[in-house]
């Protein structure tokens, strides 16, 4: 069923990760689910909050979603890390001794019964009228190290084997290749200051996804999308082996489905261009 | 006048430390109708009941308080150093001022001091009150009910059978034997399981005393202990039991084929199937659920068209199938019953990390003993499933679903590490090039010579016992990629396996919990049976004439198993050994004068114990079976004209406590 959300976007769909934002916009509306963005969200804290200060890790996302609060929807996120500062704010919040604290540091009063979601668990329930069928393309999804874990803040899916995607995917008439990296860590932030380790780390996903003979890998985290991505002729550089994997937003794929074209979906913003594989497939 | 004796506990620390027994003892001297008080640094020991009964002798006491620990502890105890002395049993009085007191008020040594008062001035106040009681005497049923035909329930049925006893031993499984059956080796002396097992369930067939019903379950219990009546549920086999010969023509001829629950889906069975060659009884059993003849007929129900199939019927050289054999319940009577319904492992399913179950090479340790076993879907050669080749690296995981809060699984499973231990050395004597690897938590080998049989493993067969948890198994072409961690070097691990081992650990039976609440007996958080007491009554149960053995109550290994099921019988023969049973007489009571026949006790009496009677005047009032009757009070609570009274526990014994504390 189609729903109105309050919409959390996160920096990254403004800077980075813009073709994420833009495809899950225009997915949303061919779907019919409303997005509000929320008024005036301010930074979710993730990567440098909480590795400095727990409170400041909690205050900052409760301001975002005490914002949804008056909005009376639930909060609909996209990017992964976003999502678990959000969960991880409803979490710690069900302290009541943290709650009245973070009240007092916000000057609001958050009652922290706002529901918060994953795009992904959105279109779970969604039906999708695919209109162009990804029946030639073989994926692997790639969740991240983040999205499913830890399982008492998120419960979003078996924290190791998670499913959520496939599935999607699957409705999309494209092949969910099982493989054993879904959770596998990218490097993530040490991006900025090891990246010899993240060049390691994601060479290890690639390379699996390769043998297990995926055509692109399906993501739903602008980080990993990053590293997958912007890093690969690093990754190449370092390891001696050209991966030519393109990445791929979940969304974009939900929009090639409906008949949007790559324009729209921003294809272009990739560093390894997804278009001649998936002109190979047919798919466009 | 009353002539009442206030004796008070220290237990050693346990009340001494926190309750100030002199005060405690000052203030009972003032109490009414008190004429003797003493302390005693332990009450229950031999020289503090000689003191008790002294000081009744002594003092011409007729009415005892003990101030001490929980009347579940010691009660039966008082009771006979009371009786000794020549008064009745029951005009004795329990304060606890140790459970109900210094052990939960420990952090106030004043208020738990002033409570302990209070609470032997109730007790006090509640016992010049006491009547005598006498308990009645019942006759006891010398027949005893075994649940479960595992090992432990075996051992317990034969014990009891020996001793002259009659036993039935119900089976929910169409075979007896239960998991050791499933094994290859025992460790740590590597006797093959089958060959020491397989006489016992010979044994247990042809004993004239033990009479076998498998396919079957408890469904109902009534009564006491000495006198239960028990419901069976016996599903029905499909087959006639007393004519099949177990030939084995019908498996042949099933066009069925389906996942042998006995072999964990390594080999498939026929429809109409005797579980493994050695079975008892061998007898063959219909799986309706994948049976042609009943989905055609279910089939037919629902409006469709099936062929129908009764192959096994044409071609049974006995002609024992009976296709129209319904379920049975079977009604019998018992004076104790065993419950040894056993264990299952863990589902390592659960675990996304090893592969939710869909890599074919990583198998639980149960499966491997199916692959080790002579009689085995690869009769005895260990081929891994995927490709049927031989592995040549093979990874051991431990505390599978064992030792992990995050699966709910707190507890330690006791047997993994030896059977680890057991199955790296089978590994290597079935196949020298095999290298294998444990990643264990710690290597917990307590137990007569288990320790050195690990170390063996390490020493003479050359397995590598890597201290460390696996973080994750992928499959990489026909290799498994084992990562992991060997926390002594702080190192990670990556080690390319042919096959991986889960040693998944132990949990109870399905349908454990259901028993439990049928039988009225208590079960834990993880689904175990509770014994009595952990240390001191460990084969018991809270309710009387329902006993425990083997891994029902936990994790153990066989010898436990079995010292656990001989333990239970003794139990059970010790029961039979009398003749008549005395019943607790704090049972309740009607005044029938003013009882108005609304039955309104009999409707809450979870026991069954309360029927109308009919006077001579032709009223009908409420009467109580006072063998049946528990005690528990629930129609005191619930009549309306206030004339069902608990002996013991009157209406106006509670009130009287309840005055005390504001005279």
């Amino acid at each position: 069923m189609p729903g109105a959300y309050a919409y959390y976007p996160g920096c990254t769909q403004e800077s980075s990760a813009k073709e994420y934002g833009e495809s899950t916009k225009l997915v949303c509306e061919e779907l019919g689910i409303e997005l509000h963005e929320i008024d005036g969200w301010t930074c979710c804290g993730a990567s440098s909050a909480h590795t400095t200060n727990h409170l400041l890790s909690v205050a900052l996302p409760t301001r975002d979603l005490q914002a949804a609060q008056e909005m009376d929807m639930p909060v609909a996120v996209i990017c992964a890390m976003c999502y678990s500062r959000l969960k991880y704010a409803s979490h710690e919040l069900r302290d009541p001794k943290t709650l009245a604290l973070v009240n007092e540091v916000i000057e609001k009063d958050f009652q922290n019964t706002t529901q918060v979601l994953h795009l992904l668990e959105i279109l779970d329930k969604e039906r999708i009228p695919v209109r162009k069928s990804l029946k030639r393309l073989k994926v692997v999804c790639y969740y991240g190290c983040i999205l499913a874990r830890p399982k008492k803040v998120t419960q979003f899916d078996d924290e190791e084997n998670p499913q959520i995607m496939d599935r999607l995917v699957s409705n999309l008439g494209a092949t969910s290749i099982d493989w054993g990296f879904k959770t596998e860590c990218c490097g993530a932030s040490l991006t900025l200051s090891r990246r010899d380790l993240v060049r390691d780390l994601s060479h290890r996903v690639l390379v699996a996804a390769k043998q297990a003979g995926a055509d692109c890998i399906v993501v739903a985290c602008p980080m990993c999308h990053s590293n997958l991505d912007m890093q690969q002729e690093g990754i190449a550089q370092q390891h001696g082996d050209q991966a030519d994997m393109p990445i791929i937003y979940f969304t974009q794929l939900v929009g090639l489905s409906l008949g949007l074209s790559t324009e729209q979906l921003m294809f272009d913003r990739h560093f390894v261009d997804p278009r001649p594989m998936l002109r190979e497939k047919g798919v466009i | 006048m009353a002539r009442i004796g206030v004796f008070l506990c220290y237990c050693g620390t346990n009340i001494g430390g926190v309750v100030n027994i002199p005060r405690v003892a000052e203030a009972a001297k003032a109490m009414p109708e008190v004429v003797f008080v003493q302390d005693n640094k332990y009450t229950c020991s031999e020289p503090g009941q000689l003191e008790i009964r002294n000081a009744i002798v002594d003092n011409s006491l007729d009415r005892v308080v003990i101030g001490c620990c929980s009347p579940r502890m010691h009660e039966k105890t008082y009771r006979k150093a009371v009786e000794s002395a020549g008064l009745n049993p029951y005009l004795l009085e329990i304060a606890n001022l140790r459970e109900h007191c210094s052990w939960v008020h420990g952090d106030d040594k004043e208020r738990a001091t002033s409570k302990a008062i209070e609470l032997v001035k109730m007790a006090v106040a509640k016992v010049s009150r006491h009547e005598s009681l006498f308990p009645k005497e019942v006759p006891v049923t010398k027949r005893a009910l075994v649940i479960g035909g595992g090992v432990a329930g075996i051992q317990a049925a034969l014990d009891i059978a020996n001793s002259g006893y009659e036993v039935v031993l119900v089976e929910k499984q169409p075979t007896i034997g239960g998991r050791m059956s499933q094994l290859d080796k025992t460790f740590p002396t590597l006797d093959c399981s089958a060959c020491i097992l397989t006489p016992k369930m010979v044994d247990v067939a042809q004993h004239p005393n033990i009479r076998l019903i498998t396919c079957a379950q408890v469904s109902k219990i009534k009564g006491f202990v000495g006198n239960f009546e028990i419901d069976i549920l016996r599903r029905a086999k499909k087959v006639d039991e007393t004519i099949c010969t177990g030939c084995g023509v019908c498996m042949t001829k099933c066009l069925v084929r389906t996942p042998s629950e006995f072999d964990l889906g390594m080999r498939d069975r026929s429809a109409i199937y005797i579980p493994f060659p050695q079975a008892i009884p061998l007898k063959a059993v219909i799986d309706t659920e994948h049976c042609g003849h009943f989905q055609y007929l279910k089939a037919r129900q629902e409006g469709k068209d099936v062929p129908d199939c009764n192959i096994c019927q044409q071609t049974c050289p006995a002609e024992a199938v009976r296709y129209e054999e319904e379920d049975e319940i079977i009604t019998e009577r018992f004076g104790a019953i065993v419950v040894a319904t056993g264990f299952k492992t863990f589902d390592h399913s659960a675990y996304g990390e090893f592969g939710s179950g869909r890599y074919p090479d990583v198998i639980s340790s149960l499966q491997l003993e199916r692959l080790m076993s002579a009689s085995g879907p690869t009769s005895g050669e260990i081929l891994r499933p995927s490709d049927k080749t031989h592995p040549k690296t093979v990874v051991f995981v431990s505390c599978v679903g064992s030792r992990d809060d995050n699966k709910g699984r707190s507890y330690c499973s006791k047997i993994c590490c030896m059977y680890m231990a057991k199955q790296s050395i089978m590994l290597k004597e079935h196949d020298p090039d095999v290298q294998s690897y444990i990643f264990y938590i710690d290597i917990r080998a307590g137990g007569k010579d288990f320790d050195e049989f690990a170390q063996r493993a390490q020493d003479e067969y050359g397995v590598l016992y890597l201290r460390g948890r696996i973080s994750k198994i992928v499959q990489d072409g026909k290799k498994l990629i084992v990562y992991g961690e060997d926390s002594l070097l702080g190192h990670p691990v990556q080690i390319p396996a042919d096959m991986v081992v889960l040693a998944t650990g132990v949990e109870p039976n399905d349908g454990a919990p259901e028993l439990a609440q049928i039988l009225n007996v208590s079960y834990d958080t993880h689904n175990f049976f509770v014994e009595a007491h952990p240390k001191l009554r460990p084969v018991e149960t809270q309710t009387d004439g329902i006993f425990l053995a083997g891994c029902a109550v936990g994790p153990r290994d066989i010898p436990e198993s079995v010292a656990h099921g001989s333990a239970a019988a003794v139990k059970v023969t010790a029961l039979f050994s009398r003749d008549t049973l005395t019943t607790d007489p704090m049972v309740s009571t009607i005044d029938q004068m003013r009882c108005v026949g609304c039955l309104a006790c009999a409707e809450v009496c979870p026991f069954n114990a309360i029927e109308p009677q009919v006077l001579r005047d032709g009223r009908v009032v409420a009467s109580v079976n006072e063998s049946l009757c528990k005690g528990c009070g629930l129609c005191v609570a619930t009549c309306r004209s206030g004339c069902a009274n608990l002996k013991g526990f009157t209406l106006q014994q509670l009130l009287a406590e309840v005055n005390s504390l504001w005279r």
